[in-house]
């Protein structure tokens, strides 16, 4: 029942966030950081039996196919995975359970975000219509609620850190302290968009409200990037050059699309997820060394902390103050920077904290490394918090 | 005697619900001026969006009845900045998760007011918003009666 030890995560590829790509295509992203992740495990494309990727617009039906002969493989198992920035989790997850059930032995899982500089106007709007496209979406969501402007994520995490603060109370500090260590994490990682450029609380509380009561620098920017990893049975895991970090434990949970039907804005669905990575992972909260929590806001992070256990409900501001979250500190929570410092290119920002979970327990971490660092938790949030994916890794089976 | 000429009518940008068969009801009452919910036979709960099934098991079904249209704020945020371009002309406006009387929650907006006076917990009464000569909007804003208070 459980998939402890069964797979690894053996190579990583990923890019350097950048503000806009040029002339790139997705597909061609998708192809190059599969292939990045490949020579990083130290393998050769036609080992690789297995392709997880993203539905992604060029490609709007048939996604793994099309990477799968773009890339010129031979696979057993292919598929989409569609749980917004809980994707990148979900693929690791997925991967070591086709691997388990024997369908395929050595998977890629790539996301890529192409962005181009605008050069019209805008999406083209007919009167009375609202925006081109606007149909294809025919979901509750676009018909009850993005008429009243409930459109993007913004709105629904600042709705959520309101009930928050409602319920439980957390300062506008703590809240800031949770970007400012992570912006201290970015600067020592160069592939972080922000590198050299640290903030303080006061910078972050000064910083425009954009949604009350989020500030500016308390909200991912997006920007374009790639990431991949090739996931592989442990026993090939075992034969390969670099350390491999296994996939000990996964959870995952979903009630939920919208947020306005989600049974609690403050009890989240990770709870769920976690609590199942852990069980399965036969590993304790006290044992993990390296956070690597999703974080399209502050709020996400404190939301988590509290979630997936390692504060009680309603601690998590307290948390914030009384540990250190820098990646030298004694709660090391994302140390690449996070999304809010490293980027967030589209889904491969959600793959980038199960990357940076990976190179942290493979000990390739760099000027950021954790020290000891031997177990590592991973939390993919998608949507408005709905789905949810736990993963545990460890740097032994 | 003539008329003057009008003004084009300033075409409506935002987006517009599309009903579906399913919740055709819901938005036909609305342009009635009125809050339509589906209430579950077997369970006595109200549904919230309409659905062709109902949530609480097959042997359920579900009708339609007539809400009050009071409800209380449940979750809400102050948009400074336009969640969406078609919003960029409207300065900050409020979107809220309502609790209604009945039960479910919806997403909409706050009118009426400031939005410095919306609060959790806060009373509030639907308000229709006719945004087109087709569409109906459902809105809301404080309660102000005491008969307006759930």
């Amino acid at each position: 029942m459980s998939l402890r030890g069964k797979a690894a995560i053996a190579g990583i590829g990923e890019f350097r966030p950048s503000r806009y790509t040029e002339g790139a295509t997705t597909l061609g992203m998708l192809a190059e950081v599969a292939r990045m992740a490949a020579a990083d495990a130290g393998i050769e494309l036609g080992e690789v039996d297995g392709l997880i990727t993203e539905s992604f617009a060029e490609s709007p039906f048939m996604a793994p196919s099309t990477v799968v002969e773009y890339l010129g493989l031979d696979v057993k198992f292919a598929e989409v995975v569609d749980l917004g920035g809980a994707t990148g989790a979900g693929m690791a997850l997925r991967a070591a359970m086709a691997i388990d059930a024997g369908l395929c032995e050595t998977v890629i899982c790539t996301t890529a975000a192409r962005r181009e500089r605008r050069t019209t106007e805008g999406p083209k709007r007919s009167a009375g219509s609202g925006w081109a496209g606007r149909r294809t979406d025919r979901t509750p969501y676009a018909e009850f609620e993005m008429p009243y402007g409930a459109i993007g994520a913004n709105f629904g995490y600042a709705m959520i850190a309101n009930r928050y603060r409602h319920e439980y109370g957390v300062t506008p500090e703590q809240l800031a302290k949770i970007a400012v260590a992570q912006r201290y994490n970015a600067c020592h990682n160069p592939d972080a968009l922000f590198f050299g450029q640290p903030i303080t609380v006061e910078d972050v509380l000064n910083s425009p409200v954009i949604v009350d009561p989020l500030h500016m620098l308390e909200i991912v920017m997006p920007v374009a990037g790639a990431a991949a990893l090739v996931v592989t049975s442990a026993r090939k895991a075992k034969k390969l050059k670099k350390r491999p970090a296994y996939i000990l434990g996964g959870g995952e949970h979903t009630t939920h699309r919208s947020l306005t039907y989600a049974p609690s804005l403050t009890d989240t669905a990770i709870k769920a997820a976690a609590d199942q990575a852990f069980k399965t992972g036969g590993i304790r909260r006290k044992d993990i060394d390296v956070a690597s929590l999703y974080d399209c806001y502050t709020i996400t992070v404190l939301l988590t902390i509290e979630d997936a256990g390692f504060a009680k409900k309603g601690q998590g501001g307290r948390f914030v103050d009384q540990h250190n979250l820098q990646f030298d500190g004694d709660f090391p929570l994302n140390p690449h920077g996070g999304q809010l410092s490293f980027g967030q290119a589209g889904l491969a920002g959600g793959m980038s904290h199960v990357t940076e979970a990976a190179r942290q327990v493979m000990g390739r971490a760099a000027g950021r490394q954790v020290k000891k660092c031997e177990f590592a938790f991973v939390n993919g949030n998608g949507g408005i918090m709905s789905e949810q994916v736990s993963l545990v890794l460890g740097a032994e089976r | 005697m003539t008329t003057e000429p009008q003004p084009p009518a300033t075409p409506y940008l935002k987006p517009l619900p599309e009903p579906t068969p399913v919740s055709q009801p819901f938005w036909d009452a609305a342009r009635r001026h009125r809050l339509f919910l589906q209430h579950s036979r077997k369970t006595g709960k109200y549904v919230f969006y309409p659905r062709a099934v109902s949530p609480y098991g097959p042997e359920d079904t579900l009708e339609w009845v007539e809400a009050t249209g009071r409800g209380t704020v449940y979750a809400y945020t102050v948009a400074r900045r336009p969640t969406a371009p078609q919003w960029g002309e409207d300065g900050p406006y409020v979107i809220a998760i309502v609790e209604l009387e009945e039960g479910p929650h919806l997403t909409t907006n706050i009118v009426g007011c400031a939005p410095e006076e919306v609060s959790i917990g806060m009373p509030v009464v639907v308000e229709f918003d006719d945004v087109t000569p087709e569409a109906t909007l459902v809105k809301f804003r404080p309660a102000r009666l005491s008969t307006e208070i759930p």
